[in-house]
C-alpha cells in the first residue's frame, strides 16, 4: 500500500451493518469520527475518547473494538457493526434493546450504544452468562446515571428471551 | 484531544515496515492494535511523523510451539491468545494473567507484543514475561537478534528496542513438569492498572517472584526454598529494596506491603500448584 500522506484526505471504504459505504480521512482521523462526522452516524457517542469509558464501543470484523482507538485508515476494508445496525427492522427494537427499555437501563443514554454494542456481542458468545460474569464484562464501561443495576438486569433478561427465541 | 497529523503505511511485507523504520527512526511509530498508542496520539504524548501499521503482515500472525516456548507474533491479540485452547496446558500463568490485562472490549483489539512494546511498569504481560524469563525477538534491515526479558525493560516506559526496531515476536517458556505458576493482583476497580501485580513460578530449588507496579519495570527476585519467617523476611528485605513511588493511587510504602502480602500469597499458591 502505498504510504498515505498525513495533509490529504484518502478514501476509505468500509462496510457498516451490511452496507458499503465511503468517505474520506486524513490518516489522523479516529474511526469515531470517520462515523460521525464523515458518514453522519452518530449513533456511537463519543465521551472519554482515549478508551476508557466504552461509550464509543463497535464492532469491527465481529470483534469488540473502541471506535475511538481505532484509525479510520486502519479499518479500510474493515466489516463494522454500530448500535444503528441492532434493530432487526426500521422502528421495531431488537430484544436487547426492548429488555434496556423494559428494565430503565438507561437514563441520560449517553453509554447506552456502547453497551448495548458490547452486551450484543457478549450474549451471542456466552448465550447463559452469570451475573458476576456479566458485571465483570461491563467493568469496561462507565454508567453515570444507572449504577449498573438496571444494566445488569436488563442483560440477564435479554439473555433468557434471547435463549427462548432460539429454541422456539 | 485529537492526534497530530502523521502518515500512514499499511505495511505489506515485513521488508517494507524495516525499511520505514530504518529511514524515519525514532519519527516511525508502529501500531498494531493501538489501544496504548492511539490514546498516546489522541493526547499528543506521541507526535510520530508516520506511522507503520504491521496488523496486515502474515508474518507477524499466529501462535506457535517453538523450543518449548509459545511463540506469540506482533499480530497476535491479546483476546486470541486468552482464547488459544492449549493455554492454560502449556502456560498457566498467562491463562491466569491475561484476563487482568483491561477489558474484554480492549483486549480484543490490543496486541500481546504491543503491550511489551510499551513496557508500562504496571502492566501484566511484561510481567508474566519477566517472570517466565521469556525474550523479545527484534529485526531490522540489519537482521534479527533476541533479547531476554531482564534485559529488555530498561525503565519506565524504556526498553532495549532500537528505533529502527521491530518486535516481531515474543517467547512464553512453556510450562515445565514439577512446576507451579500462580498470579495475584491489587487493583482498585478491575481492568484498571494493578497497584500492585504478582507472578510467581515455582520448581526445584528455586521460587521465583516477579512484582508489578511497584519499581519503574517489573522485578524479579528468587526465594529458594525459604518458607514461614525467612520467607517473611526475604519479601521484607525484597520489598524494602524496590524503587516505589507514591503516585495518586498509592504510597510507596502501601506498595510494599502489599508485595509482602500479595507476594507471600503468590509464592505458596504457585509452590501448592506445582506439578
Amino acid at each position: 500500500m502505498p504510504r498515505l500522506s498525513a495533509e490529504t484526505r484518502h478514501r476509505i471504504r468500509i462496510e457498516v451493518n451490511g452496507k458499503p459505504v465511503e468517505g474520506e480521512a486524513e490518516p489522523r482521523m479516529l474511526l469515531t469520527d470517520f462515523l460521525r462526522h464523515v458518514l453522519g452516524m452518530t449513533g456511537t457517542h463519543v465521551g472519554c475518547e482515549h478508551g476508557v469509558c466504552g461509550a464509543c464501543t463497535v464492532q469491527i470484523d465481529g470483534a469488540l473494538a473502541r471506535a475511538c482507538l481505532s484509525l479510520a485508515v486502519q479499518a479500510d476494508g474493515a466489516h463494522i457493526r454500530t448500535v444503528e445496525g441492532l434493530e432487526p427492522e426500521p422502528g421495531r427494537l431488537s430484544i436487547l434493546q426492548e429488555a434496556f427499555r423494559r428494565h430503565h437501563a438507561l437514563q441520560c443514554g449517553f453509554c447506552t450504544p456502547g453497551i448495548l454494542m458490547s452486551l450484543d456481542w457478549y450474549l451471542r458468545h456466552n448465550p447463559s452468562p452469570a451475573e458476576a460474569e456479566l458485571r465483570e464484562f461491563l467493568s469496561g464501561h462507565l454508567c453515570r446515571c444507572t449504577g449498573y443495576v438496571p444494566i445488569i438486569a436488563a442483560a440477564l433478561d435479554a439473555a433468557k428471551r434471547l435463549r427462548e427465541a432460539t429454541h422456539a | 484531544m485529537k492526534p497530530a497529523r502523521f502518515d500512514y503505511v499499511r505495511a505489506s511485507t515485513l521488508t517494507e515496515a524495516h525499511a520505514v523504520l530504518a529511514a524515519e527512526r525514532a519519527d516511525a511509530s508502529v501500531i498494531a492494535g493501538g489501544q496504548t498508542l492511539v490514546p498516546l496520539l489522541s493526547m499528543r504524548m506521541a507526535r510520530p511523523s508516520v506511522l507503520v501499521d504491521v496488523m496486515h503482515l502474515s508474518e507477524l500472525a499466529g501462535i506457535a510451539i517453538e523450543d518449548q516456548t509459545i511463540r506469540v507474533g506482533a499480530g497476535v491479540r491479546q483476546a486470541e491468545l486468552l482464547a488459544w485452547p492449549a493455554l492454560a496446558k502449556r502456560q498457566p500463568l498467562l491463562a491466569l494473567a491475561l484476563p487482568w490485562v483491561g477489558h474484554a472490549q480492549t483486549r480484543a483489539r490490543g496486541t500481546v507484543c504491543g503491550s511489551v512494546a510499551l513496557a508500562d511498569p504496571s502492566a501484566e504481560i511484561p510481567l508474566a514475561l519477566v517472570a517466565l524469563e521469556g525474550d523479545v525477538e527484534l529485526s531490522s534491515t540489519q537482521g534479527k537478534r533476541r533479547v531476554g526479558a531482564a534485559d529488555f525493560f530498561n525503565g519506565l516506559m524504556s526498553t532495549a528496542r532500537r528505533d529502527e526496531e521491530l518486535i516481531e515476536a515474543v517467547r512464553f517458556p512453556c510450562r515445565r513438569g514439577g512446576h507451579g505458576y500462580a498470579f495475584r493482583e491489587f487493583a482498585r476497580r478491575h481492568g484498571d492498572f494493578a497497584i500492585v501485580a504478582c507472578a510467581a513460578v515455582a520448581g526445584g530449588t528455586r521460587t521465583r517472584l516477579a512484582v508489578g507496579g511497584v519499581a519503574d519495570r517489573p522485578i524479579a527476585h528468587d526465594v529458594g526454598e525459604l518458607e514461614d519467617e525467612a520467607l517473611t523476611e526475604a519479601l521484607a528485605t525484597f520489598a524494602a529494596g524496590l524503587d516505589a513511588q507514591d503516585d495518586l493511587h498509592a504510597t510507596a510504602d502501601y506498595r510494599r506491603a502489599l508485595v509482602r502480602k500479595l507476594g507471600r500469597e503468590t509464592i505458596l499458591e504457585a509452590r501448592r500448584c506445582r506439578a
